[in-house]
């Protein structure tokens, strides 16, 4: 049996320099992620959280840095009920498409039984589809549905 | 009609759009907006259980047909979604295709459950893993723009070769 993973395309109408910008700085990630600022100089190495309100959602190491193409980090949710699991790891690929970018987030290296995956399932979709609107329009969607409010799909 | 309960999903892909239940579903549903969004392929649906589906190519050619299963407007949507290549339904079985719209705050979440009654190999489904995601961005943008991306769509080659070496047939 493979280990559990969650991969999520999606096309944005960008330019990989800005999606990467999107994916790595502030002054974007509060607009479509949850209002979540990060923290970290994005070198292979050093370690890196995003947080709110000065409480810290997910933390973790840079992995891999290759502007504008390629980011991976380790993914340690900080909320105590997923604390005690392994950290798993999360790659965005950046791939030119003529004029579109078409990305795709891998999120992988889960222990069994994660419910971390379970989490991250319902979560990219809002947070990706918000990156896409907020890149293409303008703006996020107007009012993002709260993280939990995702019904889970098993496939 | 086919038993939905023999089917289990291969395929999952959740998308929030800024946008009604009614629009979304008018998008899915009629062929003026598919082919502005996929790629100039017609949707054409009968929206009633037991009415006609089809894909029609931009050829007007049948790429997909298939029959409503279920219909309950504008919140879901299952209907059979066989691709006419020769010797598929044959050897993969029928394809069940499920959208659900739902209201999320001020947008839409739309999920795409697709669903098979056998296990499909991944190098198949590969397919269909490149092409919904390009169909359902293409179909927000449309829905929150007014205009749709130039996505170049081919087949993966890994697909073609497991199709092939099932001895399905893909047209030229």
């Amino acid at each position: 049996m493979s280990k559990p993973d969650f991969v999520y395309v999606t096309y944005i109408e960008t330019t990989a320099e800005k999606l990467w910008q999107a994916l790595t700085s502030s002054d974007f990630t509060v607009l479509y992620w949850f209002g979540y600022s990060v923290d970290t100089d994005w070198k292979v190495g050093s370690p890196y959280k995003f947080f709110k309100e000065g409480v810290n959602s997910v933390e973790g190491k840079v992995i891999e840095s290759d502007p504008p193409r390629r980011l991976a980090y380790t993914w340690d949710p900080c909320s105590p009920d997923l604390k005690n699991e392994r950290p798993s790891r999360v790659t965005f690929e950046i791939v030119p498409q003529g004029k579109v970018i078409k990305l795709v987030v891998t999120h992988d290296d889960f222990e069994e039984g994660s419910k971390s995956l379970m989490m991250i399932s319902q979560g990219w979709p809002v947070v990706l589809s918000n990156l896409k609107s907020l890149l293409e329009v303008g703006h996020a969607l107007v009012q993002l549905p709260p993280g939990g409010d995702v019904r889970r799909v098993d496939a | 009609m086919i038993d939905a309960t023999a089917f289990r999903p291969t395929i999952v892909y959740t998308i929030y759009i800024a946008s009604t239940p009614e629009k979304v579903w008018e998008a899915l549903t009629s062929a003026e907006f598919s082919k502005k969004y996929f790629s100039s392929f017609g949707v054409e649906a009968e929206l009633k259980v037991g009415g006609q589906f089809r894909v029609r190519a931009p050829d007007g050619s049948d790429h997909i047909t298939g029959e409503v299963v279920e219909c309950d407007p504008p919140r879901r949507l299952t209907v059979t979604w066989d691709v006419n290549w020769p010797g598929l339904v044959e050897k993969l079985g029928s394809t069940l295709v499920t959208y659900d719209i739902e209201q999320a705050g001020d947008c839409v979440r739309l999920t795409m459950t697709q669903a098979n009654d056998r296990p499909i190999d991944d190098d198949i489904l590969s397919g269909g893993r490149t092409g919904w995601p390009a169909i359902l961005s293409n179909l927000k943008s449309l829905l929150e723009t007014g205009s749709t991306m130039s996505i170049k769509m081919e087949p993966p080659l890994r697909m073609l070769e497991a199709l092939k070496k099932l001895g399905i047939k893909i047209p030229s």
